[in-house]
């Protein structure tokens, strides 16, 4: 195998493997957050029991998070050293400002969250977790600004072959930026919700500490039907966004091959034949134009028009990206994501009825609903990675240009699979964690209580 | 005047001092696991000395190498490229010991705990060695062509008697810095037995790193006509600092004691960043294809906005992080309560 596609299956497994860690990350700093809060404004201890029952997946999760979120820091002079000398000077920034600004705060507050509780008086305690949640939010501001360039290159000039930095206003402005921030913290926060729903609602079929679940319950209900809707409402600006900046990532997604009349359907299912570039179709009419130019008018080019464009612009070459996994990716986000407002507003219904208790069919879905922001996030990734092929830099640099030219297919294959294998096993041990946690339930002994191992020699000294 | 690139050049030294100064602690405190504590007691509390403050320390080096990608794009382009392998191995090993500080004390059964504590050993042991290669690399020159390509081997340009010799240096120092620090950290007896190993090591310490100034001696210009007055002064005072510090670890003053690892750490990660200048990296293949800092630099826009992110923001990272230090301050105790 070439070290070009080695490389790139390296990059798309570690960084689908990290943001499986980001958006838990983010939501759930932010709702332990909300539940301290209540803790220190209501003083009833039941909020402090849920920021600490709650905080335990956080840290799980995060702990995962922060191992994997260092290679990707590393990855791009690796991998992609052509790509590193070619954008440095302004993908470069980001990252280090992502360091200083957002890493630096994230881990010294977490630090000083987890070993604070009896250190800190309880209000300065509740602001460094809200530090940590504000951390996370920037972080992901930074890494959004950084990808959004290679997606919609913005702020540069071109100076002897590399792309160089001349406006940090227009980096920061980019318009991909402003869609996706929102959209990803908007996913973050249904990520969470979802989680604590579907482990509370799991625990309440099995009859395990009812009170305490059905109250852990409400906040994220709240959350998962401003954040389901938040995620659609932003994912449609993005879809705006893309229309005028990416059109053949868009046709691609929509599996437009022909430009589509005045009026453009939006595909619920299609089969797509790449060889012959025929497309079989149920459509809903109107729905396109609808959702990118927001009224029931408005043409969308196909990709043939736009392939001829591309190479009357940049010369031979074939700059369809892979289209079934363009539009699978789009079409499997969306349907999670329908499904999830669905189910948010369900909740919030029975919530207001009072009516949760006895719900066992909802509680079903509910526990099998943990996996589908899972599978939107990834594929939503898929739709916007896959989506800009060949490009790595969008009308710049192709992917293959961008590969380290020094690295040979066998080191890569070795990284490869250690990544892989050692990512099976963190994954493995994050999860048996998570339903131990669970099971143990939030008054269940914990283990930082006892501090005794009586299997180790020398056993313990003290209670 | 200072050049913005010059400017920038020191700002990632000083990240890396900072990085080995303070990570240097945490590998010190993580060997410790396996080489100074008796039960799982120990381990915990030394676990705990570093829980609130290892991922902060490891930031050091995310922001060295965001600063190099930002400020020097050929630099981190080639470096990274060119000890892929090395790279790769210091990766796996941090991922696997971060993971282990907050998972190894969730369940209490011994197979469980011994593995992650393996991850904590080795993932503190493998970085130093590696790190003290690397720089060891740098000083002595790397196979770069004339397209800033570098294609080293990995064993001969990148694992060679040199290159060995300055990992073990290096992961003996963090040792020695980390007993230091768990001697201010703990009480009770464990705080007396990292104070006896100090001890025992010192020699043996001493002996590899003077073996490792005679090899680069031999194998570098480090301590060149050119570069020699500047370098042999700086080691000339880890030396004396090293030596002063036996006194103090017999004495047990060990808040002194750590403040003189700190500075034998600083002055000898410093000294390659000295020997370097003006050069990021040296060619050995020809000495024409070096590149210099000012090939390696951004453009002047990003120097300057990068300059003015670093003025605004080191003074807040530095006060919010000594500040936790400040909070946990205190000593531990056999009785304290051991989150990690
Ligand atoms: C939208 C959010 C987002 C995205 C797209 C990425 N990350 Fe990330 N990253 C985070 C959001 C985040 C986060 C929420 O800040 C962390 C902290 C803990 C966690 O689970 O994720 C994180 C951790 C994290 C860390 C460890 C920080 C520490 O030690 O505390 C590094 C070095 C990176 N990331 C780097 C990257 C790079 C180079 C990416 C590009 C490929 C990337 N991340 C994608
Ligand atoms: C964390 C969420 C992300 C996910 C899940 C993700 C997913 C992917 C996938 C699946 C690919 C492979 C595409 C292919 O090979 O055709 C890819 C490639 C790539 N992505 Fe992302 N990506 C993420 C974030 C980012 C960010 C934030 C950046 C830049 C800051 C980035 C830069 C790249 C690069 C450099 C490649 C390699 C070249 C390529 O194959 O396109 N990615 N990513
Ligand atoms: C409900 C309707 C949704 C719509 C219309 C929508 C739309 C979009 C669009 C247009 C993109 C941009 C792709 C690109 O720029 O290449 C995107 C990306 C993304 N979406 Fe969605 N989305 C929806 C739901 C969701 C849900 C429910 C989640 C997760 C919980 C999610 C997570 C993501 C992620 C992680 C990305 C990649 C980051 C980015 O490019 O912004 N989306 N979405």
């Amino acid at each position: 195998m070439d070290a070009l596609i080695l490389a790139r299956a390296q990059f798309a497994a570690t960084t689908v493997f990290h943001f499986f860690f980001v958006p838990l990350s983010i939501g759930l700093a932010f709702i332990v957050a909300i539940y301290q809060t209540m803790y220190v404004v209501k003083k009833n201890e039941i909020y402090k029991d849920m920021a600490k029952f709650w905080g335990k997946f956080f840290l799980i999760n995060f702990a995962v998070g922060v191992v994997t979120g260092i290679i990707q820091e590393f990855q791009f002079g690796m991998n992609w050293s052509e790509y590193s000398r070619f954008v440095g000077d302004i993908f470069g920034p980001p990252l280090a400002i992502e360091a200083l600004l957002a890493f630096f705060m994230e881990s010294t507050f977490i630090g000083l969250w987890i070993f604070g509780w009896d250190r800190l008086s309880k209000k300065v305690h509740l602001m460094t977790i809200w530090l940590v949640s504000l951390g996370t939010s920037l972080s992901a501001l930074w890494i959004l600004a950084a990808n959004s360039f290679m997606q919609n290159p913005a702020g540069y000039e071109i100076v002897d072959g590399r792309a160089q930095m001349n406006n940090i206003v227009e980096v920061l402005g980019n318009p991909k930026v402003l869609t996706a921030w929102p959209h990803v913290l908007f996913a973050s926060l249904t990520t969470a919700s979802f989680m604590i729903l579907g482990i509370s609602a799991i625990m309440m079929l099995k009859k395990k500490n009812v009170e305490f679940y059905k109250k852990s319950m409400t906040i994220p209900v709240i959350i998962a039907v401003i954040a389901t809707i938040g995620v659609a409402l932003t994912g449609h600006s993005q879809g705006s966004v893309l229309v005028e900046t990416q059109p053949m990532k868009m046709a691609a997604a929509e599996g437009f091959y022909e430009d589509t009349g005045d009026v453009a359907p939006w595909s619920v299912f299609a089969i797509i034949d790449t060889e012959n570039k025929e497309v079989k179709s149920l459509n809903i009419p109107a729905l396109g134009s609808f959702m990118y130019y927001g009224k029931f008018e408005g043409k969308i080019e196909g990709m043939n028009t736009l392939q001829d464009k591309f190479v009357e612009e940049y010369g031979e070459g074939n700059y369809i990206p892979p289209v079934k996994t363009t539009y699978w990716s789009f079409r499997a986000m969306i349907f999670s994501g329908v499904i999830m407002i669905v189910l948010a507003i369900i909740g919030a219904v029975k919530l207001a009825r009072g009516t949760m208790e006895n719900s066992k069919g909802y509680f079903k879905w509910l526990a099998a609903a943990i996996g589908l922001p899972y599978i939107a996030n990834t594929t939503g990734w898929f739709m916007a990675e896959f989506g800009r092929q060949p490009w790595i830099v969008d009308g710049l640099l192709t992917t293959a240009d961008a590969v380290s030219p020094n690295v040979g297919a066998g080191a890569i294959l070795l990284s490869l699979v250690s990544f892989i294998l050692i990512f099976t096993l963190l994954m493995a041990a994050m999860i048996y964690l998570f339903v131990r946690t669970a099971k143990q339930g939030p008054y269940g002994t914990q283990t930082d209580v006892t501090d005794s191992d009586p299997f180790s020699e020398g056993g313990v000294k003290h209670a | 005047m200072l050049e913005l690139s010059e400017l920038w050049f020191i700002l990632i030294a000083v990240l890396f001092i900072g990085f080995v100064l303070l990570e240097g602690f945490d590998f010190g405190v993580g060997m410790q696991l396996k080489f100074l504590a008796k039960n799982d007691l120990e381990r915990r509390m030394l676990i705990n000395t570093i829980g609130p403050v290892w991922d902060a320390n490891e930031v050091w080096l995310l922001t060295a190498g965001g600063a190099m990608f930002a400020a020097f794009p050929h630099w981190y382009a080639t470096l990274f490229s060119g000890y892929y392998l090395a790279f790769f191995l210091m990766l796996l090993a941090l991922i696997a010991r971060g993971v282990a500080f907050e998972y190894r004390s969730k369940v209490e059964s011994k197979a469980w705990r011994t593995t992650w504590d393996w991850c904590i050993i080795l993932g503190s042991l493998i970085p130093p060695f590696l790190l003290g290669a690397l720089f060891s690399g740098l000083a002595k020159g790397l196979p770069i062509d004339e397209t800033m390509t570098m294609n080293a081997s990995f064993f001969g340009d990148i694992v060679n008697v040199y290159t060995v010799t300055g990992g073990v240096a290096f992961v003996m120092l963090a040792y020695m810095h980390g007993l230091n620090f768990t001697q201010l950290k703990v009480e009770g007896e464990l705080r007396d037995r990292a104070n006896k190993q100090a001890l025992k090591w010192f020699i043996p310490t001493a002996a590899v790193v003077v073996l490792y100034v005679v090899l680069t001696f031999i194998y570098t210009g480090v301590f060149g006509p050119e570069k020699g007055k500047f370098t042999i002064p700086i080691y000339a005072v880890a030396i004396l600092l090293y030596l002063g510090m036996y006194v103090l670890l017999k004495k047990r003053r060990e808040g002194l004691s750590f403040v003189f690892t700190s500075l034998i750490l600083l002055l000898v990660v410093a000294s390659y960043f000295v020997a370097l200048f003006p050069y990021v990296l040296v060619s050995s293949t020809n000495l024409d294809w070096s590149i210099t800092l000012y090939d390696a630099a951004s453009g002047a826009y990003t120097l300057k906005l990068m300059t003015i992110v670093a003025v605004s923001l080191v003074p807040v990272v530095l006060a919010y992080t000594v500040w936790s230090y400040y909070v946990f301050r205190k000593r531990l105790t056999e009785k304290e309560h051991l989150e990690y």
